[in-house]
């Protein structure tokens, strides 16, 4: 319905703006977006960075592949969230509706199971929100993972807390699920090999609804920082039972949760919890193609009417990298592109961008850095202040 | 020692909140043998209820709670007609796919009206401090109303007309026809009561924890876990019993993994329905 | 058993599934028509259960997790084949669901069908936390996993035709036991428990029977599915709701029958890919399929085979 109307707004833009190169021919490109299901609200973000992208590289002709110029359309379904569904629908994408290039589905589970049918296939797939990294680690050659990888998630928060006081007693707090275990496992071997203090390491089930329990064994470990949470829900109510709790934490950093604006309804229960995030509106990274940080965030909440967060900046980001390996390579012949982008090493508004050749981790991402924000109080409002790393800050940190 | 004492405490708290979910499913069982499998879907209806009301329309949060009892009542009537009136005297098959299916047309529904995105409602009150542990006022409040509804369904099933013509239709139902009691009509109120109970559990939930649409999954399975424990179709087993699983979860926190405790409530639940399947509270029925 | 027009019926559709996407090369019916035949598993089994039997499983979906799981740990850790792999699969979800099935079977209806929620619950929660199993992360196969089938390719083709033989071998056990002394007993037990007991019938022997052998099928398939999928982890493998629409297939096609649950399971299946793929009713799916189990329930509980056999008696005879 939603999606119907902006299309033909899309498509009359297009027709508006073409310039006097019109395009000759078109790239498909495929991918499931989760539009049932508890992962819909995230994957539909992640969509609409593709579709952004997507309208206008037509508007500008289309892209330049060694002469040629492709316009660019989409194929995508509802995976339900659901794995069942993932490689029929892929398989339907490539064989079918013919894609020559794959966007992936939302969350790490569901990309895993994709990428058998595009290796297969032997498609190239940009893969976003796939943090987890057993994925490349199963020998593939056309997987390239656009967001930092799990383990990198929360050395950010964790180097920022060192510096701020490395006698900090940490709790982890984390969410029993694939995503956030990965990051709280990765994060405690670095901790452990930066000699900090570990006070409590506990995960809770995905169905957990009450933090109180082990807010109260957070207490009594007499941790001083708490890092870990999972996704939205748990993250939220974790830091609104911590303040109600009184629990007195100097250093929070939670998973995912405090992204997003919605966070904010939580009033002074949200000031100072910090996040890692793949990307912020204010980063400050100056690209060597595309759009600025700041210029996307403006075009974004122009067509859609709100702010992007780093789900549909990837989604851009995925499109960007895409025609930016095309158009170097000359040509759309998978082999090629697939040789520029084994040896790209780029900036975009979405940060530094390389990816691993090492055939045992194919595709993994290399080059990019995890941003750290926190809420903070500015004038009595809330806002979300970047203050991690030094170079891309806009804030100092509030312990 | 204290930690122990402060989350046994604190569980006990939640517990109520529990009990009064299960409450009214472990109602609409003993009265008409009908498993509500819609059970969760009314929990998470009731908790966005609240949202609209409060977030909304700005009403304060625990005023909205008269407004969702009665909602839910009516919709729990409108329920009974649709999808339970026919499937009353047949297998119980029957009663647990149709409810099942409300559930999935429920969900569907919500899905389509709200996505699965997070809502919250900001409810802030003092709580009460105790070396270093703090009990939050919400968690006080919902537990004392949970109680106080506890004690009203009480009242109103042993007190009053309405009450002794259910438990007379729960007892036997060709009894009661005999005595002239209109059992269509019993049912259909016992049906919405049992709805309202759990709509307003949800709305009790929604004051202490943020929810989705797909948050109702969990509390029904912790309602069928207490609806066990306290025995099936004895409201005041199923507070009861929920305040035991609160007990037993706060118990256990301390000492294992939190993700361990899933586990040891299910094996709870199969073993208590294989041993006691009375529920461990069997009164005789209320 | 091969006088009866029936079995004969079945070994037609187990050809014409292997076939067609075979001979015309097309990899996307495969793939639509093994998710078909999945679901035919599933059904058929669980309507030994339900149909015959009268005990409704509503987390008849461990069985297929637990194979899954299984498998995919045979083959991941020990570099066992997928066929011994998925068969040890089997005998082993068979032996425990033997287990389990002694401590459930002396529930009765409603208290047994949230026994098995329970069980599916805690299977999972426990898989969640077994570490040699990968935990709440599951297991990944890596893409060396299909060179002993001659690669991805191959892999999944061979992986079908096992599906197929499994769908095929589903139906078979579920025609030979209604024909049968066992089968006849089952559906006593179905009617009347306790009249069944008194006339002499071994009742907690036999529900322990149809409750293990309704177990091995799926807990292949189980195995069959996670390896072409690639992963395998504890939402995934354990979902409740392909449970239930398991039991929404069974009362689809009829209840009872043989055929019943494979029409249900087919229709059912089309149906929902339809609607996925369909622009305006995807955010419906759940509603539409809601609806649909509510009108047959409250309408049409013999469901489609139910119809059928009222409409034309005489198909009651060759079409079981």
């Amino acid at each position: 319905m939603k999606m119907n109307r902006l299309c033909l707004v899309a498509l009359a833009a297009m027709f508006a703006a073409a310039p006097a190169v019109a395009a000759d021919e078109t790239l498909t490109i495929g991918f499931t977006v989760s539009q049932t299901g508890s992962l819909n609200n995230d994957s539909v973000a992640q969509m609409r960075g593709f579709e952004l992208w997507r309208d206008e590289v037509n508007a500008n002709g289309g892209i330049n592949a060694g002469g040629a110029r492709y316009k660019v359309t989409f194929v995508s379904y509802d995976d339900e969230s659901q794995n069942m569904r993932v490689q029929q629908l892929y398989t339907r994408i490539i064989v079918q509706d013919k894609a020559q290039f794959l966007f992936s589905p939302y969350s790490s589970g569901l990309v895993a199971t994709a990428a058998i049918i595009s290796e297969q296939y032997g498609k190239i797939m940009l893969t976003t929100s796939s943090a987890e990294q057993k994925t490349y680690k199963l020998g593939n050659k056309n997987l390239f993972q656009v967001y930092s990888p799990a383990d990198q998630y929360l050395a950010g928060a964790l180097l920022a807390l060192k510096e701020r006081d490395a006698r900090a007693k940490i709790a982890f707090v984390y969410k029993d699920d694939p995503f956030s275990k990965a990051v709280a496992q990765a994060t405690r071997d670095l901790a452990k090999a930066d000699e900090m203090l570990l006070a409590l390491d506990e995960s809770y089930s995905p169905a957990t609804t009450d933090f109180g329990p082990i807010i109260n064994k957070v207490i009594s470990a007499q941790a001083t920082a708490l890092l870990g949470g999972g996704h939205y829900a748990d993250g939220a109510t974790i830091a609104r039972q911590l303040h109600d709790q009184k629990a007195g934490l100097k250093w929070v950093t939670l998973l995912v949760a405090p992204d997003t604006p919605k966070f904010a309804e939580l009033d002074d229960a949200a000031v100072g919890i910090s996040v890692p995030s793949q990307w912020e509106p204010q980063v400050t990274y100056k690209p060597d193609f595309g759009p600025t940080a700041a210029a996307f965030t403006k075009r974004f909440n122009a067509r859609f009417g709100i702010e992007p967060g780093y789900h549909a900046a990837g989604g851009y980001a995925a499109g960007l990298l895409l025609q930016h390996a095309i158009e170097q390579a000359g040509s759309i012949d998978p082999v090629k592109v697939v040789d520029v982008l084994n040896q790209v090493d780029v900036t975009t508004m979405f940060g530094r961008t390389r990816f691993s050749t090492n055939a045992t981790e194919h595709g993994l991402q290399l080059g990019h850095q995890m941003v750290l924000a926190q809420w903070q109080k500015k004038n009595g409002a809330l806002v979300k202040e970047v203050i991690w790393p030094n170079e891309a800050k806009t804030a100092d940190i509030l312990y | 020692m204290i930690g122990i004492a402060a989350s046994v405490a604190d569980g006990v708290l939640v517990g109520a909140v529990y009990g009064l979910a299960a409450m009214g499913l472990t109602l609409i069982w003993g009265v008409m043998n009908v498993i509500n499998l819609a059970h969760g879907a009314i929990i998470v209806f009731g908790m966005f209820g609240l949202y609209f009301l409060a977030a909304a329309l700005g009403v304060p949060a625990y005023a909205a709670i008269p407004g969702v009892i009665v909602l839910g009542f009516v919709a729990g009537v409108a329920l009974y007609w649709i999808a339970v009136h026919r499937v009353i005297g047949q297998a119980e098959l029957m009663s647990l796919l149709s409810t099942f299916a409300v559930n999935m047309v429920l969900i569907g529904l919500g899905t389509a009206l709200f996505s699965t995105s997070p809502y919250n409602i900001p409810v802030s009150l003092p709580g009460l401090t105790w070396e270093g542990y703090t009990f939050t006022g919400t968690h006080i409040v919902a537990a004392t109303i949970a109680a106080a509804i506890a004690g009203l369904l009480y009242l109103l099933l042993h007190r009053t007309r309405v009450g002794k013509a259910i438990r007379a239709v729960a007892g036997n139902r060709g009894a009661a026809e005999l005595c002239g009691i209109p059992t269509r009509r019993v049912l259909a109120m016992a049906f919405g009561l049992g709805v309202a109970l759990a709509a307003v559990s949800g709305t009790l939930i929604a004051t202490l924890f943020p929810f989705t649409i797909l948050s109702g999954e969990a509390y029904q399975l912790k309602s069928f876990v207490v609806t066990v424990l306290g025995g099936l179709g004895n409201p005041a087993g199923a507070l009861l019993g929920g305040i035991a699983l609160g007990l037993v979860e706060g118990l256990m926190t301390p000492f294992m993994p939190v993700s361990w405790t899933s586990v040891v409530e299910f094996a709870l639940f199969v073993i208590v329905l294989i041993g006691y399947p009375r529920g461990i509270f069997a009164f005789s029925r209320s | 058993m091969w006088r009866r027009p029936f079995p004969w019926l079945i070994g037609l559709m187990v050809l014409l599934f292997a076939l067609i996407p075979y001979c015309t090369n097309d990899v996307q019916l495969r793939e639509s028509l093994l998710l078909a035949a999945l679901y035919i598993v599933l059904a058929s089994n669980l309507n030994l259960m339900i149909g015959y039997a009268g005990y409704v499983n509503f987390g008849n979906i461990v069985f297929f997790g637990l194979g899954g799981y299984f498998c995919v740990y045979l083959v991941d850790a020990w570099q066992w084949q997928l066929l011994p792999s998925a068969l040890a699969a089997g005998f082993a979800v068979g032996a425990l669901a033997l287990l389990f099935g002694l401590g459930i079977l002396r529930l009765r209806g409603a208290f047994f069908a949230l026994a098995t929620i329970g069980v599916n619950e805690a299977i999972r929660q426990f898989v969640a936390n077994f570490e040699p199993w990968g935990g709440a992360t599951g297991i990944y196969l890596s893409l060396d996993a299909y060179r002993p089938l001659g690669g991805p390719m191959q892999a999944l083709w061979t992986a079908y035709f096992l599906m197929v033989a499994v769908m095929g071998a589903s139906l078979f056990l579920s025609d030979a036991i209604k024909n049968s002394k066992f089968g006849l007993g089952l559906l006593a037990i179905g009617q009347n428990e306790d009249a069944a007991s008194v006339l002499g019938v071994p009742t907690p022997g036999y529900k322990a029977v149809v409750y293990t052998a309704s177990a091995f099928l799926p807990a292949l398939a189980g195995g069959i599915y996670f390896f072409k999928s690639g992963i395998i982890e504890p939402a995934g493998a354990f979902n409740l709701s392909l449970s239930i629409e398991a039991i929404v297939m069974v009362m689809l096609g009829g209840q009872g029958t043989v055929i019943g649950p494979a029409v249900g399971a087919f229709l059912y299946e089309e149906l929902r890919g339809l609607l996925l793929t369909s622009e305006a009713f995807s955010h419906f799916q759940l509603v539409i399929a809601g609806s649909l189990l509510l009108i047959i329930v409250l309408f049409v509980p013999g469901g489609l085979m139910g119809f059928i056999h009222r409409q034309f008696p005489r198909t009651r005879h060759w079409l079981e």
